[in-house]
C-alpha cells in the first residue's frame, strides 16, 4: 500500500471528523480573539449562525458563487458585531457574557420565526461546496493572521486591555475602539466558519447556534489555553475527536462521553489554568 | 377577559417557580460576585431525585420533597468544595469559577442522563391529589396554590433568615466585605459553604415544583431555565432577593402573555430576552439596584 492509498482510506473513514475539527478550530479561534482582549462573549455561536444563514440564503435563492457568499457572510457577521459591539462592550465581565447570550437567544428565536431562514426545521438543501482544503486553508490563513496580530500594535493593545482595562485606558489606549475591533474580528471569523459549515452539512438549524454551542466554544478555549492562538485549535481538535477516541477504547455511552468532557474541563481549570498548551511551552507570559 | 385573567394567574404560578430558582442564583452572586452555572443542573437533579423517591422508594411527595431539597443542598456543598473553594484566591476567580461551574454542570447533567435516562419522565398521577376550582370563570388547581404557597414560604423564610438570624447576618457581612467579616471573627469559608447549601436547596426545590407543575422532567430541563434565571436576576438586579422574586413573576407573566397575544409559543422567549438585552444596555444594575443582599 502506498502512502497515497493510506491517506485516501484514512480520509474516507475520518473525513467528516477532520472537517469538523477544522470548522470547530475556526470557531474556537473566533472566541479566542475576543478573549485575548479580555472580553467574555457568548455570542460567537450566534455570529456563526448569522454567517451560515447569510451564505446559505445567498447560494440557495440567488445562486451567488460560493466564494462571494463566504465573503458576504463574513462581512455580514462583522457588520452586526460593529452595531452590537459599541453599546454592549461598555458592560464588563459577567454582564457582557449575559448580554451576548441574550443576543444569541434573540438570533435563535428570529431564525425559528422567520420564513427566509426556514423556521425551526432549518434551511436546506444548501449546496455542498465546502471541501477540506478550503477549511484548512482558511484555518492556516486565520492562524497566520493571529500570529501577525499578536505582535502588532493591535495585539499589544488587546493584551493590555485584558490585563487591566483601567490602566490601559490611562495609558491612552482607546479601549472602546480596540474592544469593538476584537469583537468584530472574532465575529467575522465565526461568520466565515458558520458559512463553511452550512455548505458542508447541506443544512443549518437554529438549534446549532444556541447557548450550548456558545459554551462549547468557551470550553475549547479553556481546555486548549488562551495564551496563544493554537491553544483553542488544540482544544477544539481534542474535544471534537474525543467521541472517536472514546469509541476506540470501547466507550460509546453518551452520558460517559459527556461526563469525560466535563471532567477534562474541570481538571484543566483546576490544575492547568493556562490550558493544555502550557504543558508544551515553558514560556510564561 | 377571563382568558386574559387566567393567563395572568398562570403567569404568576410559573413565575413563582422562576423566582425561587433565581433566588439561589442571585444569593451566590450577591455574596461572592460569581455566577454559579451549575445551579440549573441542581434544579434538574432535585426534580429527578424527588421523582425517584416517589416512584422507586414509594415515599409520599411530602417526604420526598424535603429529602430531595436536602440532597440538592448537599450538591451545593459539593459545588463549592470542587468548583469554587480551590479557585477562590486566584486573581481571575470570577472567570475560572464560571468555567469550573460549567464543568460541574456538564458532569451533573451526564450523571442525570446516566442514572435516569434521556427520556422525559413524569410524576405518577396519584403523587398529589389535585382539586380543581372555578372562581369567577377562572380555573385554579390546588396544586397551583400549593406551589405558590411553598415558593412563598421558602422566599419569606429566606428573607427572615437573612435579616434576623445570626448566620443570615454573617452571610450579609461576607457579602458586604469578606475581609472585614473575617476580621470580625466570622468563619468566612463555612459561611460561603452554607450560602451554597441554601442556594442549591432552593434550586432543587424549584426543580421539584417545576416537575410537579408541568408533570414532565428530563435531564436537559435545566438548560432553558438556566437562561431564564439569568434574565430574571439581571432584571431584578444582580444580588437582590426581592428583585429576583419580582423579576421571576414578571418573567412568568411575560411568557404567558406573549403566547396569549401572539398566539404562538415560538415567540415566548423573544420578549423576555429583548427586555433583558434592553435592561443590560440602559440600566445594567437592574430594576432593584445591586447588592441588596446586604440590606434585605
Amino acid at each position: 500500500m502506498d502512502l497515497h492509498h493510506i491517506f485516501t482510506q484514512f480520509y474516507a473513514v475520518y473525513g467528516s471528523l477532520i472537517n469538523f475539527i477544522g470548522i470547530n478550530s475556526l470557531l474556537a479561534i473566533s472566541l479566542y480573539v475576543t478573549l485575548s482582549a479580555g472580553q467574555l462573549s457568548l455570542g460567537n455561536a450566534a455570529f456563526a449562525g448569522i454567517g451560515g444563514y447569510t451564505a446559505g440564503i445567498l447560494t440557495m435563492y440567488l445562486n451567488v458563487p460560493y466564494m462571494v457568499a463566504l465573503c458576504a457572510a463574513t462581512l455580514m457577521s462583522g457588520a452586526v458585531a460593529v452595531v452590537l459591539g459599541f453599546p454592549v462592550l461598555r458592560l464588563r465581565g459577567v454582564f457582557l457574557a449575559i448580554a451576548t447570550l441574550a443576543f444569541g437567544e434573540v438570533v435563535r428565536i428570529l431564525a425559528i420565526n422567520l420564513q427566509i431562514t426556514g423556521g425551526a426545521e432549518g434551511l436546506t438543501p444548501i449546496p455542498n461546496k465546502t471541501q477540506a482544503w478550503m477549511i484548512f486553508t482558511a484555518l492556516a490563513l486565520v492562524g497566520y493572521f493571529m500570529a501577525v496580530l499578536r505582535r502588532s500594535r493591535i495585539g499589544w493593545s488587546f493584551a493590555s486591555i485584558r490585563e487591566d482595562e483601567t490602566a490601559a485606558k490611562a495609558m491612552g489606549i482607546n479601549t472602546t475602539w480596540y474592544k469593538t475591533l476584537a469583537f468584530t474580528i472574532g465575529a467575522m471569523i465565526a461568520g466565515l466558519a458558520g458559512a463553511m459549515s452550512a455548505h458542508l452539512n447541506y443544512i443549518i438549524t437554529p438549534g446549532e447556534f444556541g447557548f450550548s454551542a456558545a459554551v462549547q466554544l468557551l470550553i475549547y478555549n479553556i481546555v486548549g489555553g488562551t495564551r496563544i492562538w493554537y491553544g483553542p485549535v488544540l482544544g477544539a481538535a481534542l474535544l471534537t475527536a474525543l467521541p472517536e477516541i472514546l469509541r476506540g477504547i470501547g466507550v460509546s455511552a453518551g452520558p460517559v462521553r459527556m461526563g469525560v468532557n466535563g471532567f477534562i474541563l474541570l481538571m484543566v481549570i483546576l490544575f492547568l489554568p493556562n490550558g493544555l498548551v502550557s504543558l508544551f511551552s515553558r514560556r510564561k507570559d | 377577559m377571563n382568558i386574559f385573567l387566567q393567563q395572568l394567574i398562570n403567569g404568576v404560578f410559573i413565575g413563582s417557580v422562576y423566582g425561587l430558582f433565581a433566588i439561589g442564583y442571585t444569593l451566590v452572586f450577591g455574596v461572592l460576585d460569581i455566577l454559579n452555572l451549575a445551579h440549573a443542573a441542581v434544579f434538574t437533579l432535585g426534580g429527578l431525585v424527588a421523582l425517584w423517591l416517589v416512584q422507586n422508594a414509594a415515599l409520599s411527595i411530602w417526604l420526598a420533597f424535603p429529602l430531595a431539597t436536602l440532597l440538592s443542598g448537599i450538591l451545593g456543598l459539593v459545588i463549592n468544595a470542587v468548583a469554587f473553594a480551590p479557585l477562590r484566591h486566584r486573581p481571575d476567580t470570577y472567570f475560572s469559577g464560571l468555567i469550573s461551574s460549567i464543568a460541574l454542570a456538564i458532569i451533573f447533567e451526564s450523571a442525570a442522563l446516566g442514572i435516569f435516562g434521556a427520556r422525559t419522565v413524569r410524576f405518577p398521577i396519584n403523587t398529589i391529589t389535585v382539586h380543581i376550582w372555578q372562581v369567577a370563570g377562572v380555573t385554579i388547581t390546588s396544586l397551583q396554590i400549593e406551589i405558590v404557597l411553598i415558593a412563598a414560604c421558602l422566599m419569606a423564610g429566606l428573607t427572615w433568615f437573612l435579616r434576623h438570624s445570626r448566620a443570615g447576618k454573617a452571610i450579609r457581612a461576607v457579602a458586604e466585605n469578606e475581609r472585614t467579616a473575617r476580621l470580625l471573627g466570622i468563619h468566612v469559608d463555612s459561611i460561603i459553604a452554607f450560602t451554597f447549601f441554601i442556594s442549591s436547596a432552593l434550586g432543587g426545590a424549584a426543580g421539584i415544583l417545576f416537575g410537579l407543575y408541568f408533570g414532565a422532567l428530563s435531564p436537559d430541563m435545566g438548560r432553558s431555565i438556566e437562561l431564564k434565571g439569568l434574565a430574571v436576576i439581571v432584571l431584578g438586579g444582580m444580588g437582590s432577593i426581592p428583585g429576583a422574586i419580582i423579576g421571576g413573576i414578571a418573567f412568568g407573566l411575560s411568557e404567558v402573555l406573549t403566547v396569549a397575544i401572539s398566539g404562538t409559543s415560538n415567540l415566548r422567549d423573544a420578549v423576555a430576552f429583548t427586555v433583558l438585552f434592553a435592561i443590560l444596555l440602559l440600566r445594567p444594575s437592574g430594576l432593584f439596584g445591586r447588592k441588596q443582599i446586604r440590606e434585605t
